[in-house]
């Protein structure tokens, strides 16, 4: 990590094959194999939680519980009592997210959210079904939802313009905000750990200081604990809001 | 929250004392915190807001700089149509920036 005096804060990032030779024959990296982990986490709370079927829940079954009506609730308050129709989309995306985060902050896991690749597909998924809903529910009436209401007619080609253009930049604050968050977390947590090994081998004097970098390394880690589920929770709700938009469009 | 024994039983239904109890507890504490009144950002940090409202402002000129750049491209009229979209995109982030802080009835009827 800390090669040779310098700070490499940005080689965690660097993807690597998993799976040995077969992987590296269909380029699975380990952020595939991390994606595949948080599906099957995700899928494991579910079916194991609830296989139970208690009447009073367990603590995994509680746990599968609260996961389901939390998101449940979400779509219903944000988008209304169409929101069911979206709720698996919704459940499935904040869990692949919460989960693909959460395992980042994991020692040796790569945190596949810390990727615009992956971020931005995500996006223009979320962005083309919204569009696609609202087409799909209001046919060509979808249009007038970039035509702002009680405006005089002759300031239209320049708003329709503005419009537009603060419609398509869903794409890019919703990945770069995701995105920024995890990749910035990871940084600071490398560059105190690196801070951490190079003052505590460079002479007695330092330990104070590598002890200091120690304990806002462990503060940041839960700090990251924190960001991890709120970017999987704003990344949801701002879903659902795009949702809630698309159909109700005024 | 009173916890007066005397107190009326009617006002406080069983759902809102059990609410009141989990709120207590943690149990129902991300829904709420993350608030859905003013959209998404209630109870976030200085940090956070400022974070949210520079994504806004960027992402809408980075949409804009990538379509006027492609539009001069296509027409080959080269410096022209950036220029009108830079100042679009700043309009547009401008606009989201107004759609995160406006207040909720203001932001459903300006649609």
């Amino acid at each position: 990590m800390a090669a040779g005096g310098s700070i490499d804060a940005l080689g965690q990032f660097e993807l690597h094959h998993a799976l040995g030779p077969v992987g590296a024959s269909v380029n699975f990296t380990q952020s595939n194999l991390m994606m595949v982990v948080a599906g099957l986490l995700t899928f494991g709370l579910l079916y194991l939680g609830m296989r139970p079927r208690a009447m009073v829940p367990g603590r995994l079954q509680s746990a599968a519980e609260m996961a389901y009506e939390t998101v449940y609730n979400m779509c219903t308050e944000t988008i209304g009592p169409e929101g069911r129709a979206y709720f698996p989309f919704v459940f499935t995306l904040f869990f692949f997210i919460l989960f693909g985060n959460l395992l980042g902050v994991f020692p040796l896991f790569f945190t596949f959210t810390s990727h615009i690749a992956v971020t931005l597909a995500l996006t223009v998924f979320v962005v083309g079904l919204v569009t696609w809903v609202a087409i799909r529910l209001h046919g060509w009436h979808f249009f007038s939802y970039f035509v702002p209401q009680g405006v005089p007619a002759l300031l239209l080609p320049l708003l329709v313009p503005i419009e537009i253009l603060s419609y398509l930049s869903r794409l890019i604050s919703l990945s770069v905000r995701l995105f920024a968050n995890m990749m910035a977390g990871h940084v600071m947590l490398e560059v105190f750990g690196a801070f951490v090994v190079m003052l505590g081998s460079a002479g007695i004097i330092f330990l104070l200081p590598a002890g200091f970098s120690l304990a806002v390394n462990v503060v940041l880690i839960g700090f990251e604990l924190l960001v991890a589920t709120l970017q999987a929770y704003v990344f949801a709700v701002l879903t659902c809001i795009y949702l809630h938009d698309a159909v109700h469009l005024h | 929250m009173s916890e007066e024994p005397g107190d009326e039983r009617l006002p406080p239904s069983f759902e809102e004392r059990l609410k009141a109890a989990r709120g207590r507890q943690g149990l129902d504490a991300p829904p709420p915190l993350s608030a859905r009144d003013t959209g998404d950002i209630g109870g976030m940090s200085p940090w956070g807001i400022g974070l949210r409202v520079g994504v806004e402002m960027v992402s809408a000129l980075v949409v804009a700089v990538a379509i006027g750049w492609g539009l001069d491209y296509l027409f080959g009229t080269k410096p022209i149509l950036i220029a009108v979209f830079v100042l679009l995109g700043g309009a547009a982030g401008v606009l989201n920036v107004w759609r995160l802080f406006a207040p909720r009835p203001t932001r459903d009827r300006g649609r």
